[in-house]
Formats: C-alpha cells, sequence, structure tokens
C-alpha cells in the first residue's frame, strides 16, 4: 500500500514538469494553428514572396528566391504545430534550442507573409540586425560585469546616453573620433564610478542609485542639447568611422557582407563578447568576480577583497556600456538627438537577463531584439496590416516570458543587490 | 612542548558588550585544544580576532614565539591559521576544486585558471587525509558532512597547520561526527594544532588533549579532559549546577489531539519528502519525531502547521479538519508553533521585541481594538513576558534582530507559551543554544504537557529526543520506519533506525496505534 501511494505522489511531482510542457507545447501549437489560418490560409494562393541576397548596387547579384507565400507558410506553421506537439511528448530539455527554434519559425512565417508580394533584401536586413544589436550586446556586457560581481546595474541607460553625448561634443571638438570614443568612456566610467561609490560605499539601494543615474543622465543631456547644442550646430557634429572591410573574407557573398564589413566598433565589440567570456570563466580575476557576486563574505574570508572587485567591475561595466553609447553617435549618425538611446539601455537589461548573465547567451538575445528592431523600420516601408510598434514591444514580452520561468529559469547572482558590510 | 600560538590579554568591545575580557590561550603543536562555553560565551569573537575578521582592541598574537600582526585573513592565511567557520564559506553554484582556489588560484600561461592542477593536489589531499570528495561536484550537489570535507580541504590546500573550527559538529549527523573526529585525530597525528569551538560537552571530552573554558568574554578556568566530567565542566560553563536530564512524571494521555493519515507532502523540488505518513498525538504526551536532517521531518513540519501544500492525506487537530488550513486558523485552535528556522518563519527581524511577542495575537483583543493596536497592552504583555521567560535584552523596543540566538528563541517561546494551547508542534527547539537556555526550554515544554498540551516535537538531537518524548517515531526516506515508547529504547537502536535498518525479526508495529501502557 505504500509503495502504491509513493508512486502515486512521485506521479503527481513529474506531472508539475509535465504541466509546463503542455503549457508551452500547447502554446506553440494554438500560435501554430493561428499562422496557419491568418498567415497562410488567409493569402491568396498566387501571391508571391520575394527574397534577395544582394542590394541594387551590389557587384555580384545573387539570385532571387520567389516562394509562394501560402505554400510556404503553411509548411512552416505545420512545422511550429509538430515542433508544440513534440515538445508536448518528448519534451525539449535545451530552453535554448526550444526558444530558438520556434522564435525562428516564427519570425520566417511572419517575414514572409509581410513581404508577400513585395520582395526584401535578406542580406540587408541581417546586416542591419548586427549593426543594431550592438548597443544591445555591449550593454548586457556592462550589466554582465556588474551584476556578477554583485551591483545591480539599471544605469545602463544613463551611461549610454552620457557617451553617447559626451563622444559627439569631443569629436566635434577635436575632429578626432579615437580621442571622441576615449572621452566617451571615461564618461561612462565616471558615472559608473558614481554609482559604484553610491552603492558599494554608502550602501544605497542599488535600484535607487540607478534610477537616480537614469534620470540625471537624461535631464543632464536634455539640457546641455537644448542650451548649447541647437545653439552651435557645429558642435553636434563628429563625424564617424568608416567601413573596415576585412580583406578577402569581406568578399564571400552574403556572409562577408554581413560580418566582415562593418566599422571598427562592431568586431571590438564582437571581441570584446569572446573576451569577457574568457574573463569571467577563466581567468583569476573572473573566479573572484562571480564568487563575490555569489557570496561575499566566503570570497572576504579567503583574502579576497570584495570592495576592490566590486568597484573594478562597476567601473568597467560603465566602460562597456559608455562604448554602446558611443557607438550610437560615432558609430552610426555623428550627431546627438535628444534621449536618443530610447530605452536601448533597458533592452540591453532584458539581453542580459534573457542569456542567464551569459556573454554568448546574451548576443543571441541582442541579435533577436536587434532583428525586430531591424524589421520594424523595415515593415515601416512595406506599410504592414499589423502596426510595426507590436515589434518593438517584442523584447519586453519575450523578457517578461522569460523572467516567468515558462520557457527556462534563469538564475541572478545570489549577492546580487545586497550591499556588502564588512564587520 | 612549545606553544605554536598565543593569545595574550586579548580584549574586544561592542557598543555596549565586551566580548572579549583579557583573555590568554595557548596552542601547542599538536594539540586539539577545545573551547567551549555558551553561546555568547566570546568563543567565535576570539578566532574572529585570531583569523584577522576582527580588530582586537587590546592584546597581542604569537605565532612560533613571533609577535603577529593579523591585520585580515590574508594575514592569518599567510601565518598558517586556517578557519572551518560555523556557517559554512562555501559558493554554491562553483565545483569543489573553484572554492577551494578561491583566493590562492593557479594559474597556467600567465593567466588561464589551472583548474587540472587544482584538483589533482585535492585528490592527493583526500587520499592523505581520508576526506573523500569529488573535486568536479558542484557544492549545491553535496551534503553538509561532505561540505565541511571541503572546507578542511581549503585549509589544507593553503598548507595551514593552525586549525580553527567553530562549532564544526552543529549541522552533522552522529555518524559524520564520528567521521569529522576521525579525520582531525589523523590531522593531529601529522603535527596540525586544532582549536576546536563547541558548547557540546560530550565532544570535549571525547576529542580534546586541552580544554579551555569560557565565561560571559572571560577565561573561567581550563581542565584535562582525564581528569574532568561533564557536570563539572557545564558548571564552569553555566556558572552553577546544571541538571542534564529532564525531571519528568510518566505521561497521562488524554484524548487524541493531532491525528495525521496517511500524509504526502512534496519539498521545494516538487520530490515526495513525506511519504504516507499517520500517526497521531494525545492530549498530555510528548511525540518525538526523530531522524538524520532531511528525511522529511522539515516539511512535515510545516504542513501541520499550514505553511506547505499538503498533497494528500488529512489532518485534523481536535477533530477540525486542517488539511488545507492556513497558518491563522490553525493558529486560532490553539496550536503554537516553534519553527526550524527561527529568523524566516519565527520573527520579524526589523520589528522590535514587543511586537514579535504578539505576532500570534496582535489583531484580537486585548491587543487590538478593532482595527487599531493597543500599544500600551501590548507593552505591558510585552514587558511581563520578557520577565517570565528571562529574555535578556536591553529593553522590548530594540530589534529582535539586535539579540543573540537563544534570547531569540526565548521570544518565540515566549510568545506562543504564553496562552492556553492545546496542541505545541516544536522543531528543533534548542537548536544552537546554550545549556542554560535549553534547560530552560526543555522545563517548559514539559510543564506544558503535564497542563494537557499535545507536543509534537522535532528535533535532529538524540539526546533531546530522548529526554522529552514519551512516543518516539522515526522518520526514514519520508516514512515513520517505526514508532517506539522512549523508556524501552535505546540510543543504539534509535541510530539504527535513523539510518533505515529495522529489525526485521520484530513484527511491524501498526503505525497509528497507540500504545495500551499509556492509556
Amino acid at each position: 500500500m505504500f509503495g502504491m501511494v509513493a508512486t502515486a505522489a512521485a506521479r503527481k511531482a513529474s506531472d508539475v514538469a509535465q504541466q509546463r510542457r503542455w503549457l508551452v507545447g500547447g502554446m506553440l501549437v494554438v500560435i501554430g494553428l493561428l499562422c496557419l489560418w491568418f498567415f497562410a490560409m488567409q493569402v491568396p494562393a498566387d501571391v508571391i514572396s520575394k527574397y534577395r541576397f544582394s542590394g541594387g548596387g551590389d557587384p555580384v547579384q545573387l539570385p532571387v528566391i520567389e516562394l509562394p507565400t501560402r505554400l510556404t507558410n503553411f509548411i512552416l506553421a505545420l512545422a511550429l504545430i509538430a515542433f508544440g506537439a513534440f515538445h508536448i511528448t518528448r519534451g525539449v530539455a535545451h530552453s535554448g534550442a526550444l526558444f530558438g527554434v520556434s522564435a525562428s519559425l516564427l519570425l520566417a512565417i511572419f517575414l514572409t507573409w509581410s513581404i508577400r508580394g513585395a520582395s526584401l533584401n535578406l542580406t540587408g536586413l541581417l546586416e542591419s540586425t548586427l549593426i543594431r544589436s550592438i548597443p544591445f550586446l555591449l550593454g548586457a556586457l556592462s550589466g554582465i560585469m556588474c551584476e556578477r560581481s554583485g551591483i545591480i546595474n539599471i544605469a545602463i541607460e544613463g551611461m549610454m546616453l552620457t557617451a553617447a553625448f559626451v563622444s559627439v561634443i569631443v569629436g566635434a571638438l577635436t575632429g578626432n573620433l579615437w580621442i571622441a570614443l576615449v572621452a566617451g568612456l571615461l564618461s561612462g566610467a565616471l558615472i559608473a564610478g558614481a554609482h559604484a561609490v553610491l552603492s558599494i560605499r554608502f550602501k544605497v539601494d542599488q535600484i535607487i542609485s540607478g534610477t537616480v543615474i537614469n534620470i540625471f543622465a537624461a535631464g543632464l543631456t536634455n539640457f546641455l542639447n537644448l542650451r548649447w547644442l541647437t545653439v552651435n550646430q557645429e558642435l553636434n557634429n563628429s563625424g564617424t568611422f568608416a567601413k573596415l572591410p576585412i580583406p578577402f573574407l569581406s568578399d564571400i557573398p552574403v556572409l562577408g557582407t554581413i560580418l566582415f564589413n562593418q566599422i571598427i566598433l562592431v568586431y571590438i565589440a564582437l571581441g570584446l563578447m569572446f573576451a569577457v567570456n574568457f574573463l569571467l570563466f577563466s581567468t583569476r580575476w573572473g573566479l573572484r568576480t562571480r564568487a563575490v557576486g555569489e557570496h561575499p563574505k566566503a570570497a572576504d574570508t579567503l583574502g579576497v577583497n570584495v570592495f576592490k572587485i566590486r568597484y573594478a567591475n562597476v567601473i568597467f561595466a560603465g566602460m562597456l556600456a559608455a562604448l554602446g553609447g558611443a557607438f550610437l553617435t560615432l558609430g552610426s549618425v555623428g550627431r546627438f538627438d535628444k534621449l536618443m538611446t530610447n530605452g536601448r539601455g533597458f533592452i540591453a537589461l532584458a539581453a542580459m537577463i534573457f542569456g542567464n548573465w551569459n556573454p554568448f547567451g546574451s548576443f543571441g538575445a541582442s541579435l533577436l531584439f536587434g532583428f525586430m528592431d531591424s524589421l520594424q523600420l523595415k515593415l515601416q516601408i512595406l506599410t504592414s496590416v499589423i502596426p510595426s510598434e507590436f515589434l518593438l514591444m517584442a523584447p519586453y514580452l519575450a523578457t517578461i516570458i522569460v523572467l516567468a520561468g515558462v520557457v527556462g529559469r534563469v538564475r541572478p547572482p545570489a549577492a546580487e543587490g545586497i550591499p556588502y558590510e564588512k564587520q | 612542548m612549545a606553544p605554536i600560538l598565543e593569545l595574550r590579554g586579548i580584549t574586544k568591545r561592542f557598543p555596549g558588550v565586551l566580548a572579549n575580557d583579557h583573555i590568554d590561550l595557548t596552542l601547542n603543536q599538536g594539540e586539539i585544544h577545545a573551547l567551549l562555553g555558551e553561546n555568547g560565551a566570546g568563543k567565535s569573537t576570539l578566532m574572529n580576532v585570531l583569523y584577522g575578521l576582527y580588530r582586537p582592541d587590546e592584546g597581542e598574537i604569537l605565532i612560533r614565539d613571533k609577535i603577529a600582526h593579523i591585520a585580515g585573513p590574508r594575514d592569518a592565511i599567510a601565518q598558517g591559521i586556517g578557519m572551518v567557520h560555523q556557517h559554512f564559506m562555501l559558493i554554491p553554484v562553483f565545483t569543489v576544486t573553484e572554492n577551494v582556489m578561491l583566493g590562492d588560484e593557479s594559474i597556467v600561461n600567465g593567466v588561464v585558471l589551472d583548474r587540472k592542477k587544482v584538483a589533482r593536489e585535492i585528490r592527493d589531499l583526500s587520499v592523505k587525509y581520508g576526506l573523500e570528495v569529488n573535486p568536479d561536484s558542484y557544492i549545491k550537489d553535496l551534503s553538509v558532512g561532505i561540505q565541511q570535507r571541503v572546507e578542511i580541504i581549503k585549509l589544507l590546500y593553503r598548507k595551514a597547520d593552525i586549525l580553527i573550527l567553530d562549532e564544526p559538529t552543529a549541522v552533522l549527523t552522529p555518524q559524520e561526527a564520528d567521521d569529522l573526529f576521525q579525520v582531525l585525530r589523523n590531522l593531529k597525528a601529522r603535527g596540525n594544532s586544532i582549536i576546536f569551538i563547541t558548547h557540546k560537552l560530550r565532544e570535549v571530552l571525547e576529542l580534546a588533549d586541552r580544554i579551555t573554558v569560557l565565561r560571559l568574554g572571560k577565561v573561567v578556568g581550563s581542565a584535562d579532559p582525564q581528569n574532568t566530567n561533564s557536570a563539572e565542566l557545564a558548571r564552569m560553563m553555566v556558572g552553577r549546577s546544571v541538571i542534564l536530564s529532564v525531571d519528568k512524571e510518566p505521561a497521562q494521555p488524554q484524548a487524541v489531539t493531532l491525528d495525521v493519515k496517511n500524509l504526502v507532502v512534496l519539498d521545494e523540488r516538487h520530490n515526495v519528502a513525506v511519504n504516507d505518513v499517520s500517526f497521531q498525538v494525545r492530549a498530555g504526551e510528548v511525540l518525538g519525531i526523530a531522524g538524520v536532517q532531511g528525511n522529511g521531518q522539515t516539511e512535515l513540519a510545516r504542513a501541520l502547521t499550514g505553511l506547505r501544500h499538503i498533497e494528500s492525506g488529512s489532518v485534523s487537530i481536535l477533530g477540525e479538519d486542517t488539511t488545507h488550513a492556513t497558518p491563522r486558523k490553525i493558529s486560532e485552535l490553539r496550536v503554537a508553533h516553534v519553527p526550524e528556522d527561527r529568523q524566516a518563519d519565527g520573527l520579524v527581524l526589523g520589528f522590535p521585541v514587543e511586537d514579535n511577542l504578539v505576532l500570534n495575537e496582535y489583531y484580537r483583543p486585548p491587543f487590538a481594538k478593532g482595527l487599531v493596536m493597543q500599544r500600551e497592552v501590548i507593552e505591558k504583555a510585552a514587558e511581563e513576558r520578557v520577565q517570565e521567560f528571562d529574555v535578556r535584552t536591553p529593553s522590548i523596543f530594540v530589534n529582535v534582530s539586535s539579540l543573540s540566538g537563544g534570547n531569540q528563541q526565548k521570544v518565540i517561546v515566549a510568545r506562543e507559551f504564553s496562552r492556553d494551547i492545546k496542541l505545541l508542534i516544536a522543531s528543533q527547539p534548542t537548536r544552537g543554544l546554550d545549556v542554560g537556555s535549553i534547560e530552560y526550554i526543555h522545563k517548559r515544554i514539559i510543564e506544558k504537557r503535564d497542563a494537557g498540551t499535545a507536543v509534537l516535537l522535532v528535533s535532529n538531537e538524540l539526546d533531546e529526543i530522548m529526554s522529552l518524548s514519551d512516543r518516539i517515531a522515526v522518520m526514514f526516506k519520508g516514512q515513520i520506519i517505526d514508532t517506539v515508547n522512549a523508556d524501552e529504547t535505546t540510543k543504539e537502536a534509535l541510530g539504527l533506525l535513523m539510518a533505515g535498518m529495522r529489525d526485521e525479526s520484530a513484527p511491524p508495529r501498526a503505525q497509528t496505534e497507540i500504545p495500551d501502557k499509556s492509556a
């Protein structure tokens, strides 16, 4: 009799996992069915979606792929339904794979439907995806370095905005982009230093400190922009970094255009992603950083200087965010506009959480958000039935789903947000 | 033998407290020196001074006959001092290797962590000292006993030869404690010197070469384990003689108060923690739940008090079904609860003592009139309870977080015992407390029993279970493996049951049955 009860209870326990699989898988099936109906069945049979791979002026013209919209989406929607059913019955263990496959299928369906009767340069879309993901990536790396050491960083937005502003002015004054960049980085370090002193030394609530910095940065740059830049327009022109094609590699069709024909800041950002990953997981500094973020007292009893590690990480984090901010000006438009970061610091925060405080995962999330960002621009041109603003909501929506633990579990550093008190 | 370590006149003051008062202590090479004292006697403070976590206000430390300046743990480690803290200093999401190397990392190619080399060193130390552990395991997957081995390996990896262990057995099962003692003897045999902090007399007599007793921040005496006994040590610790066993009359059980049938409860990870458990507790008796930590006792107590969802089965208190009742409903049936985690479940740490003393009744007359709390009534009741239960606090207005562990527990006991109760569910009621407090709380529990309260006592301390209980149910892997009468069993027999070994030749007892004798 005990045995029976035991197995019954054990079954009940595994039911909880099963329930979640049903929830996620069921959602995918329902979404798949909706796609089938709306994005396939509602489209006339003879409509074609054209994917191009080269721009109008490119020397090499690649063949255009013409897909029947209805049939293509029919197949893709069926694949999504099948994937959902597979998750219910067998379970997809890797949450990244689960999310990646379903998001890719959904985006493909939506994209094919959006360009029905029209054509889209896919290479161009992916190229702009990468460029637009860079500020998210840098912001996320900033968050990772800071939070892995136990200090919450919601001031990424403010750090980016300040650096964007400072680098434009210094660029205009000196005419040297590198000096402008360094000035931007220093401004980020300065702001981060303030955050560090407030949260480490004065033990201010880190959310409040971060919020204060965001408000301060927005107010200050607005004020200076209005009072100073609008009257001295010549100060609001820094110039931008030129594209730096990598010899040979940039000649590869599609891939070369996307990856190897970018400005130097893109290469630096991608390099930093690898560097941060290496730093965190393979070096002494990284081990101590993570230890301090998880259990500062344990680190302290082993002679690790908790405060030193935290100060250094927060300031380095400020410079990473600043690079993301400078990228928006020096790497793109060469001028400052009011509140031009436009919430990118917060999307970066979402990318950090999405990537579970890991550089590569956060890059994946940044790419996804960058894709949404560039897609909504294209859709404005294509005048879709669906307002492009909905796509801009996607990062936040996706973050809520991840935080709710529907797709997989994320785990912040254990000591995050708790000031360390030495006896 | 020359002392390897000498403390001279160490004095440490905290605001309002003299934690260490001119303490002298010597540690000889190759000895185990026990530092005995009640909670709050200043043992941990002294060791934290030695380890560089506190700065002493006066006094000096000599290591190998030289004055040592220890400004932080780094200096202490450099002098060969290592410390296993009462609360382990391990990072759960790190591997054993990462925890061991932290702060003293091996590096290859200039910057890269050399995990392999450290793992190899850990394996060598494991073999040498009998500290078996897998260097690649994550701490969060290891039992408390093995985590402690990792702590000891951390010291040995740093080549420490003066080892300090702060209350190392507080979290261990009796078997794990025996293993630890073996390791410590082994370390001693290899020339290490050990300071062993405890308040458990039995351990001191079993293990130590020398004993120093602290009370209220002062050294009150030292002893040689060969020439002393528990009673004498206890008298030194407490400053008066203590009764180590509880005087109690045979129980007079009345009607069934708590009736548990086929209870199934899951733990945090949704595994079955309590598996088809049935038992009854009658008014006027103490049912002890014994078992090694982690066999479902925690979940059982939480389920009975409404803090954990019950999957199946039923609980009734005084004939009323409380299977899915809220904690307040259960409390209003006059059930008292002394929770296992006193800081998380028993107190609101940021509230003053007076509010914590009425947390179970603050919303009812006389403590509240309608929506308004009656401060004067609450203050008066709090003053009385602090007096009656001997809570040592500067005033009833200080935050309960500033009290010592023993006094925090007394606040809970004072609150729960200050009304007429029908059922008492006490989980680890004396964990981490000093002898005086333990004695006091035990006396109170028996008083309640004799007044007709049904008592369910959950404890990992076998001594406590045996001295308080009338009947003892042993939990193993979520089930009650057997229920025995307290005066018909031995420590050894219970130990076997706790390890899951039942004498198969004896007929299994019906678990719901109340022994006739007590009827």
